[in-house]
C-alpha cells in the first residue's frame, strides 16, 4: 500500500475544493435554506404532523440524503473527470500506483467532503427546526456509507462521460428524480397504494428510510432492507469499479 | 536498463500502431526515437509507461515486468507528455510537489528548488499554471517528470513549441542528467538535436523499428560524403573521360562535386577518388582547393524514410 500516493490524491482533491470553498459550501447551505422557506414553512403550515413528528423536522434527513447524494456523484465525477479532460490524468496512470489507491484518494476525498456537507447541512436544518436523533452512530453510518457509495458511483460516472452533457446527465435524469420521488418530503404512506408499491423499486427509498429511522426511529421499511440495500449498492459500485480499471475501461486504450 | 520485447500495439479501432518492436535502452544513455508523424513513438512511450495496454510482448524496466512489477517499474520513471497538460488553477509549486507525492515520495523542498532553479521555474513557483506561456509549461512538466527523482526520463518531443534559447537551456538540462546518471528517451522532430544530443538513435516507421544504430555509426555508415574540388579555371562541362565517376558541375563551373556512399564501407569509393584524381590530372584540370562534407543527420534521416516507403 502506497499511503504517501494515496494521501497525495486525497490532500490534492481536498485542496480542489477548498478553491472553491465558497461555492462548495455557501450554495448547499443556501439551497438548504430555501427547502426550508419553502416545504417547511409553506407547506409544512398545513401538513402539521407526519407520524408523529413535524412536518419541518420529518424532511431533515430527506433533506440531507438529497444533498449527500447530489454533491457526493457531483464531486467524484468532477474530481475524475477533469483530469481526463485535461490530459493531466496521464501522470497518475504512470504513477507506481494501485488502482485501489487512486479510487482509495479521489473517492476518500469526494465522500469526506460530503460527509463535512451533510453535517453542514444538518446544522443549518437546525436553525429552522428543532429535531432529535435517536441513533447517532446509525446516522453517521448510513452518512458516511451513503457518502462512499455515492462518490463511487460519481467516480464511475467521471470515468464513462465523454463530455461535459454526459457528466451531468446522470445526475439530472437519474440521481434527482429518484431523490424527489424516494421519500424526501414525504411519507411513501402519503402515496396510493398502487404507487407504494412502485416507489419500492427506487433504490432511494430504502436510504431515505433508513436514514430517517436513524434520526426519528420510523421508516418506510425496516432499518435492516435500508442497511441492506446501502451495502448492496456499495458492493455493485465497486464491482464496477474494479471492473473498470481491470480493463482500463475509457482510461488506457 | 529497458529491455521491449515483440511488443505490439493494436488499437480498438483496429489499427497496428505497433508491430513486434524489440529495443533495449541502456543505462545511461540517451536515445533518440526518430520518426515521421503517427510512426509510433508515443504509442511506444506509452506502453512503456503503462498508459497503454500492450496487445502482446513485454518490457521490463530495470528488470521489472511493467505490468506484473508495476510499481517497481514505474517508480523509476518519469514522463513528459508530448501534449501540454496542467491542472490550470493550481502554482507550480503545487503542481510539482504533487507529482513527487503521487511518485510516493515523502515531502522534499530542497530537491524541488532545485529542479524549479534548473529549469528556470524559481521565479514562477507561485503563479498559477493558466498564466504561464507555452515554453513555461513543458518546462512545469518536466519539472514534475523530475520531481520524484527519477532513474529514466521519457521526453515526448520536448522542445515543440520552445524557442530556440530555451531549447538550449533544455538540452543543458537534459545533459545534466545524463552526466548524473539518468537515462534519458526521447523523441523529437528536429533531428539536429537527435544529431547533437544522442548516443543512439532509433528510426521508427510505421509501427516499426527500421534502424537502431550508435549515432557515430550510423552517420559513419549511411552518410553520403560529399567531395567539392575548387577549381583553378572553370569548365563548361564534365570532359568525357570523367563520365564514370558520378560528377555534377557546380558554382557556375568553378566547382566539381563528387558524391559518394560512405555505407560501402568506403572501399571502393576511396578507389574511386584515388582513380578520379589521377583521371582529372590526365584531363589537365587543376583543382586549387577542396573539401569534404558528410551529410547530416536529417539528410540521412529523410533518405531513410523515402527508402522504405
Ligand atoms: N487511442 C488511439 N486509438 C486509435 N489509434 C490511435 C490512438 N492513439 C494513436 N493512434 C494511432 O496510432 C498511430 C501512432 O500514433 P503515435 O501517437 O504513437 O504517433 P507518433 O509517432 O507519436 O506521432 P507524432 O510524431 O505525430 O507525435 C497513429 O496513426 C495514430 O493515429
Ligand atoms: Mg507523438
Amino acid at each position: 500500500m502506497n499511503l504517501q500516493s494515496v494521501k497525495t490524491i486525497y490532500l490534492a482533491e481536498m485542496a480542489r475544493s477548498l478553491r472553491t470553498v465558497l461555492q462548495s459550501i455557501v450554495s448547499p447551505v443556501i439551497s438548504t435554506s430555501l427547502y426550508f422557506v419553502v416545504f417547511g414553512a409553506a407547506i409544512g403550515t398545513r401538513i402539521s404532523e407526519v407520524e408523529g413528528v413535524s412536518y419541518g423536522a420529518f424532511i431533515v434527513p430527506g433533506l440531507i440524503m438529497l444533498m449527500l447524494l447530489t454533491q457526493s456523484v457531483s464531486n467524484a465525477s468532477f474530481g475524475i473527470f477533469f483530469p481526463r479532460f485535461s490530459g493531466s490524468i496521464y501522470e497518475i496512470l504512470s504513477a507506481p500506483i494501485s488502482y485501489f489507491e487512486v479510487v482509495l484518494g479521489f473517492v476518500g476525498a469526494a465522500a469526506t467532503k460530503s460527509v463535512i456537507l451533510g453535517l453542514i447541512v444538518l446544522g443549518t436544518a437546525s436553525l429552522f427546526v428543532p429535531f432529535s436523533i435517536a441513533h447517532p452512530l446509525v446516522m453517521l453510518l448510513f452518512l458516511v456509507l451513503t457518502a462512499l457509495t455515492f462518490s463511487l458511483l460519481g467516480f464511475i460516472i467521471g470515468i464513462w462521460a465523454d463530455g461535459f452533457e454526459k457528466l451531468q446527465l446522470v445526475p439530472l435524469l437519474v440521481i434527482t428524480p429518484l431523490t424527489f420521488l424516494g421519500g424526501t418530503f414525504y411519507s411513501i404512506d402519503m402515496l396510493p397504494p398502487f404507487w407504494q408499491a412502485v416507489t419500492l423499486a427506487n433504490p432511494v427509498v430504502y436510504l431515505v428510510s433508513g436514514f430517517r429511522w436513524s434520526f426519528y426511529g420510523l421508516g418506510d421499511v425496516s432499518i435492516w432492507a435500508s442497511l441492506g440495500m446501502i451495502a448492496l449498492f456499495l458492493a455493485v459500485s465497486l464491482g464496477v469499479v474494479s471492473w473498470i480499471f481491470r480493463t482500463g475501461y475509457r482510461l488506457k486504450p | 536498463m529497458i529491455h521491449v520485447e515483440s511488443l505490439s500495439k493494436t488499437y480498438d479501432s483496429g489499427f497496428q500502431a505497433l508491430s513486434d518492436v524489440d529495443l533495449e535502452i541502456r543505462r545511461g544513455e540517451i536515445f533518440a526515437l526518430l520518426g515521421p508523424n503517427g510512426a509510433g513513438k508515443t504509442t511506444l512511450i506509452s506502453v512503456i509507461c503503462g498508459l497503454v495496454n500492450a496487445s502482446r510482448g513485454r518490457v521490463l524496466v530495470d528488470g521489472h515486468d511493467n505490468v506484473r512489477d508495476f510499481r517497481r517499474a514505474r517508480e523509476r520513471i518519469g514522463l513528459v507528455p508530448q501534449e501540454l497538460t496542467s491542472e490550470a488553477f493550481s502554482t507550480v509549486w503545487d503542481t510539482v510537489s504533487f507529482s513527487r507525492g503521487l511518485f510516493g515520495k515523502p515531502k522534499d523542498p530542497r530537491h524541488i528548488e532545485t529542479v524549479l532553479r534548473s529549469l528556470s521555474l524559481w521565479d514562477k513557483r507561485r503563479n498559477r499554471l493558466i498564466t504561464l506561456s507555452g515554453g513555461m509549461k513543458r518546462r512545469v512538466l518536466i519539472a514534475k517528470a523530475l520531481a520524484h527523482e527519477p532513474e529514466i526520463l521519457f521526453l515526448d518531443e520536448p522542445t515543440a513549441g520552445v524557442d530556440v534559447e530555451l531549447r538550449r537551456d533544455m538540452w543543458e538540462v537534459v545533459r545534466g542528467l545524463r552526466d548524473s546518471g539518468v537515462t534519458i528517451i526521447l523523441t523529437t522532430h528536429y533531428i539536429e538535436e537527435a544529431e547533437e544530443m544522442a548516443d543512439r538513435i532509433g528510426v521508427i516507421r510505421g509501427g516499426s523499428l527500421v534502424l537502431v544504430e550508435e549515432k557515430r555509426e550510423l552517420m559513419r555508415k549511411l552518410g553520403r560524403k560529399e567531395l567539392t574540388l575548387h577549381l583553378r579555371e572553370p569548365i563548361t562541362r564534365v570532359p568525357a573521360t570523367l563520365d564514370g565517376h558520378r560528377l555534377t558541375l557546380a558554382d557556375d563551373g568553378h566547382a566539381l562535386v563528387y558524391t559518394y556512399d560512405g555505407r560501402h564501407n568506403g572501399e571502393d569509393d576511396q578507389a574511386g577518388i584515388a582513380e578520379l584524381l589521377a583521371d582529372l590530372d590526365a584531363a589537365g584540370i587543376r583543382f586549387k582547393d577542396l573539401h569534404t562534407r558528410q551529410s547530416s543527420l536529417e539528410e540521412i534521416f529523410v533518405s531513410l524514410v523515402r527508402e522504405t516507403t
